[in-house]
């Protein structure tokens, strides 16, 4: 009558396996709740510049974007190379700087807002950092016009090193 | 009798959850947003007219970016790494040299108690600077250049900030929390400390077409 008997003849027990599905369940539900299916596809290819002063964008609804690039291959065969601007979703064709879109961007955008976050939109400029300033300075005019002030330049979290860091 | 039911095989559930897990997990680009953000000054009202405002010479900062993305700042010519030092000196003037920034006494209240270092009633009095940094570029001036000077004047004030925050309440200024009102209070009362003078000229062409 021994308390303690002995395992024996058995072998390996097998392991029981039957809450892996939950457990892989769970993380599959994590990363489908955590994945943000980009809605937009950008048309022009940027490549932001780095920088050590980035700050994360928070409340995404308050964000609209607008990118500055050369086109992808398959647009720019309809485009031609030059820089194109695209606002969120939408590819201006036009040559130039179009003031009138991008007038008419900001109201839109501005219109889907509630009414006390109307003052707090932010302008994310996703730029290529080869765009020559000319096209820059001009969108950053037609966004003063459109008083649509809060800008952030979007960029890369750059590292530096500590001792050049001061 | 009833028959009881046959068992479901479930050893094939985990395979299927993986194939589920595996797509998401290539296809997920938790991508965060960040940037550098910063406040475009308002378009000029067309009835006012233009006032020539007088700024004294010693209190601006000339950063110039031509348009082989070389860097000028206040005549000399210029490493971007050097820029934040600069804007440092600039903005502190720990010498009181005649040609940096006039610094002008102030009070700025903080709330009370929230320092030891400061006087009971929150009231800090120092030196604040007048400066202000004039940030030109040309039109040809490549964006990854102007960004990383806009970077490293940024680096420069929020260095300052930090510096203060340190020093009297023992925390980084950004890792201060904006919705404590006590710590809102705090940030605000540095930011008049260190003000965020950069102004940009309205552009302009210098030499050369677009």
């Amino acid at each position: 009558m021994s308390k303690f008997r002995k395992k024996s003849g058995k072998g390996l027990q097998a392991i029981n396996t039957s809450s892996l599905p939950d457990i892989v369940f769970m993380l599959l539900f994590f990363f489908m709740v955590a994945t943000t299916m980009r809605e937009t596809e950008v048309q022009v290819k940027v490549k932001v510049p780095e920088a050590t002063e980035v700050k994360k964008l928070e409340k995404k609804s308050l964000v609209s974007y607008i990118y500055i690039g050369r086109p992808v291959a398959h647009v720019a065969r309809m485009y031609g190379t030059e820089p194109l601007i695209q606002l969120n979703d939408k590819l201006v064709s036009e040559e130039g700087i179009p003031y009138e879109s991008l007038q008419d961007f900001v109201l839109f955008e501005r219109e889907k807002l509630p009414e006390t976050d109307k003052n707090k939109m932010v302008m994310s400029l996703r730029i290529d950092e080869n765009i020559s300033m000319g096209k820059v300075d001009d969108v950053k005019q037609a966004l003063r016009r459109a008083k649509a002030l809060i800008i952030n330049y979007s960029a890369r979290k750059e590292y530096r090193e500590q001792g050049r860091q001061r | 009798m009833a028959r009881s039911t046959p068992e479901v095989n479930g050893g094939s559930l985990a395979d299927i959850a993986f194939l589920l897990l595996i797509f998401f997990l290539v296809t997920t680009t938790m991508d965060i947003d960040t940037g550098i953000t910063r406040l475009l000054p308002p378009e000029p009202d067309p009835d006012q007219e233009d006032v020539q405002v007088r700024v004294n010479q010693r209190n601006v900062l000339v950063v110039l970016l031509n348009r082989s993305d070389l860097l000028m700042v206040g005549g000399e010519v210029m490493d971007r790494l050097a820029l934040k030092e600069k804007t440092i000196e600039f903005f502190t003037n720990p010498l009181n040299k005649a040609d940096l920034p006039v610094m002008e006494e102030t009070e700025v209240q903080f709330p009370p108690g929230s320092s030891s270092m400061l006087p009971d009633d929150g009231m800090w009095r120092g030196q604040v600077s007048k400066g202000v940094i004039s940030l030109q570029n040309d039109r040809s001036t490549t964006y990854g250049k102007y960004l990383q000077v806009q970077n490293e004047l940024v680096a420069a004030v929020n260095t300052l900030r930090n510096d203060f925050c340190k020093l009297y309440f023992d925390k980084k200024y950004d890792d201060l929390n904006t919705a404590n009102p006590i710590e809102e209070e705090i940030q605000a009362g540095i930011r008049q400390i260190y003000k965020m003078n950069i102004s940009e000229s309205e552009p302009k062409n210098i030499g050369g077409r677009n």
